[in-house]
């Protein structure tokens, strides 16, 4: 054994009311949010210094809205099954933790996928984050800031998709021996799967209507 | 209880420990050689201005080829050593030393837990700190050498740099990540893990000063941490948010697609590190309050004020960062907001000094080691902090900005100022540590001489700043003002390879003694606070018996008491 027991593992706290865990959790989410804060922090400053025939809407700079949109909704849907699962071992049944976990984690996989493809067309059009706008040697770093955030926030969503799988089939051995802390576990790594909802609800409107 | 726990191998113990004091002792030596590494970086550069192209003696002719000519430094050479001096002192000798070694000793120790909140994470955040330190060290052994644009990494400058810079980059994002898990590790632990009694305005100054600085690591960090990502994009991918259009690099156009903003790195190196210079300063008054509660054996003046100018501290150096930033050009209204909370902030950091001043008055002072280097401390900082206000205000900042002032001003509050605490520290804490007490005599001479050439470094600078000798110059005699003055430069070149040779008493005295001297009672210094009441050196899980705190942290020379120090950890017979 190489951790002592300590408190406040399973029981919250008096004073903050949460266990451990989600307070550091928390923590961790805000300093997220000064990183993401940052990043449009940055794309505002960039933006309002660039003039505006060098910076297109998503729309004219060839991304798709649709496709923007299916993945917002995916992303939104497994945000619901991700909390379904939760309240399912809540209540007890770990049959229905499973499938609505899995099912969180498969969509996961299909945000990855489709923001794979949105990359690949890009790509196979000549489209790199080091090209301007709308002339390829124009000075716009739209395709700089759109490849940066996304990439940033897929690399998110394969963590969270990483520690999920996870969770699914080594972590859950711990619902036999301490349930509780086992649901808190789960309730952690959801609150990190809404943050990165989150973050790309910001995302879609930023990169593909503004 | 500990007890009951089976021997750990010698890997688990202590290589991947998860024991908060084992991984304290990790962070202090690791920390304690890149000082050392950095201090070298230096004493080289120290070389080159005071004797200007000539041969470096006795190691000149074995540093590498790209290096020296003739045993002479070259220019590029120069600009690296400059570079990584600055990231190795605060990114990996002073921070991990404060927070690292001393945080993770002592704060579990001083709210009476058994551990940090997180064993893992906090082995996790020392493997990364590591990584990211080595990373640093080994861009060295690259053709094009370590990263040379300053230890600030100004773009365009740093994005069209040789590799060693994105070395520099991937170091700072394993450096960042190391103290992003540590602070949330900290925070948790004094949020949850106080004993029982252990209210927030019985805590010793130094968890105070430790929670504060956690929150500045957790919120202050992720700002170069998108800016890392930034110029690695610059570098590796060939994006512009850092380069203008129409760059033109050694007569030739840059090929780039330009439009980006070179004033946005600054304003995101700036946001970190603004807060990072408080991260510097605050755990070493944190040190500085326990060793003078302790050797005036009086409670500290205005504790509850202190707190508060502490919290104050830390929310307003989230506002200032931009006083680093009045030569560029960003506009008076900016300048004149910037220096409006520049001036703001000095307020807190006075009231503190002032209060640990005001402890001294009446007291009965033990002049101990760590009491003569906290009672330095006290008028070094004071200089560092006062030579600070010409530079927060922007008019006399454009004739300072960039001289040799800055860096005395600077140097006068992490050299003198914070590296003076953080000596306090491991005089005071040693006996903990080790269970024996270090040598009095030896850290006497350590002392005197440390704070003798401490000033003959860093006081000449001031001077030669105000003659308008740039901080930046390879040869500082090109220039007459600068050829006037340099008896100066010479000056703090000898003090600075003095002040090496003053460090060996210390290294004898930490070696020696771990195995010679007297082994230490259990509260050697007769003080108050929980991180004594252990058995010495405290064992795995550290208390025999859960520690209960009945009073604040300071209550020396109560009135009526049997003995002048009444501990947190001992209920008073009333």
């Amino acid at each position: 054994m190489s951790t002592l027991d300590l408190p406040y593992q399973v029981e919250p706290h008096p004073l903050t009311g949460v266990t451990s865990g989600k307070l550091g959790i928390w923590l961790f989410l805000a300093s997220e949010v000064m990183l993401f804060g940052s990043l449009f922090s940055s794309y505002v400053l960039l933006r309002v210094g660039s003039p505006p025939e060098f910076w297109p809407l998503g729309i004219e700079a060839g991304l798709s809205v649709p496709i923007g949109t299916f993945n917002t909704l995916v992303l939104i849907g497994s945000s619901v099954t991700m909390v379904m699962s939760w309240a399912s071992l809540k209540m007890g049944n770990l049959g229905a933790f499973r499938r609505y976990f899995g099912a969180t984690i498969g969509l996961g996989g299909v945000f990855l996928l489709v923001k794979a493809f949105e990359y690949s067309t890009k790509f196979s059009h000549g489209i790199f984050p080091a090209v301007g706008w709308p002339e390829l040697t124009d000075p716009s770093m739209f395709y700089g800031l759109y490849f940066t955030f996304t990439g940033l926030h897929a690399l998110h969503v394969l963590l969270g998709i990483l520690v999920n799988l996870w969770l699914l089939i080594w972590g859950a051995a711990m619902w036999e021996t301490a349930p509780e802390r086992f649901a808190g576990r789960i309730e952690i790594a959801g609150l990190y799967w809404h943050f990165v909802d989150l973050v790309w609800i910001f995302l879609f409107p930023v990169l593909y209507l503004l | 209880m500990s007890e009951a726990h089976p021997e750990l191998g010698f890997w688990r113990k202590y290589v991947f420990a998860t024991d908060h004091k084992v991984i304290g002792i990790q962070y202090g030596i690791s920390a304690l050689v890149f000082l050392f590494i950095g201090f070298c970086l230096m004493m080289l550069m120290r070389w080159q201005l005071a004797y200007p192209g000539e041969a470096i003696p006795l190691i000149g002719g074995l540093l590498r080829e790209s290096w020296v000519n003739q045993g002479a430094m070259l220019p590029n050479f120069y600009n690296q050593l400059g570079a990584m001096h600055g990231t190795i002192m605060v990114f990996m000798g002073i921070v991990p030393l404060a927070v690292g070694a001393f945080g993770n000793f002592v704060v579990p120790l001083q709210i009476g837990a058994r551990d940090m909140a997180f064993p893992r994470l906090n082995m996790m955040s020392y493997q990364a700190f590591i990584i990211g330190g080595l990373v640093m060290l080994t861009s060295f052994l690259l053709p094009g050498g370590a990263a040379s644009s300053g230890w600030t990494s100004y773009a365009p400058l740093a994005v069209i740099a040789t590799t060693g810079q994105t070395f520099w980059l991937i170091g700072m994002i394993f450096l960042i990540a190391s103290s992003l898990l540590g602070a949330i590790n900290f925070i948790v632990t004094i949020v949850h893990l106080r004993a029982e009694g252990l209210t927030f305005f019985r805590l010793p100054f130094f968890v105070w000063s430790q929670l504060v600085t956690a929150f500045l690591l957790l919120l202050a960090f992720p700002a170069l941490q998108a800016a890392a990502v930034f110029q690695l994009m610059d570098r590796l991918v060939g994006t512009s948010f850092f380069l203008p259009s129409g760059l033109v690099v050694g007569g030739e156009p840059l090929a780039a697609v330009g439009g980006g903003s070179p004033l946005l790195w600054q304003h995101l190196f700036w946001f970190l590190a603004h807060p990072e210079v408080y991260v510097l300063i605050l755990p070493g008054m944190g040190i500085i309050a326990e060793v003078i509660a302790n050797n005036t054996r009086k409670p500290l003046w205005g504790y509850r004020t202190m707190v508060y100018s502490l919290l104050f501290l830390g929310f307003m150096s989230f506002t200032v960062w931009a006083h680093h930033m009045f030569l560029t050009g960003m506009g008076t209204t900016m300048s004149t907001f910037f220096q409006a909370t520049t001036m703001i902030i000095s307020i807190p950091s006075v009231i503190i000094l002032s209060c640990l001043l005001i402890t001294l008055w009446g007291g009965s002072i033990r002049f101990s080691v760590p009491m003569l280097f906290a009672l330095a401390f006290l008028p070094m900082f004071g200089i560092g902090g006062l030579t600070g206000l010409p530079l927060g205000l922007a008019v006399p900042d454009v004739y300072l900005h960039d001289s040799y002032y800055i860096i005395g001003h600077f140097h006068y509050i992490v050299a003198p100022g914070t590296i003076f605490a953080l000596f306090a520290g491991i005089y005071h804490w040693y006996p903990k540590v080790t269970g024996r007490a270090m040598n009095v005599t030896l850290g006497k001479i350590h002392f005197w001489l440390s704070f003798l050439f401490m000033n003959g470094i860093f006081m000449p600078m001031l001077f030669e700043g105000m003659a308008g000798v740039s901080r930046r110059l390879f040869d500082p005699t090109i220039y007459a003002h600068g050829a006037a003055v340099h008896g100066l430069t010479v000056m703090t070149s000898w003090s600075a390879w003095c002040l090496a040779l003053a460090q060996i008493p210390f290294v004898i005295n930490f070696f020696w003694s771990m195995r010679k001297q007297e082994r230490a009672e259990e509260n050697p210094w007769q003080a108050t606070t929980l991180e004594w009441a252990t058995p010495t050196p405290p064992p795995h899980g550290n208390f025999p018996e859960t520690p209960v705190v009945y009073c604040g942290p300071y209550e020396y020379s109560v009135p009526g008491a049997a003995r002048d120090f009444s501990p947190q950890f001992v209920k008073q017979e009333v």
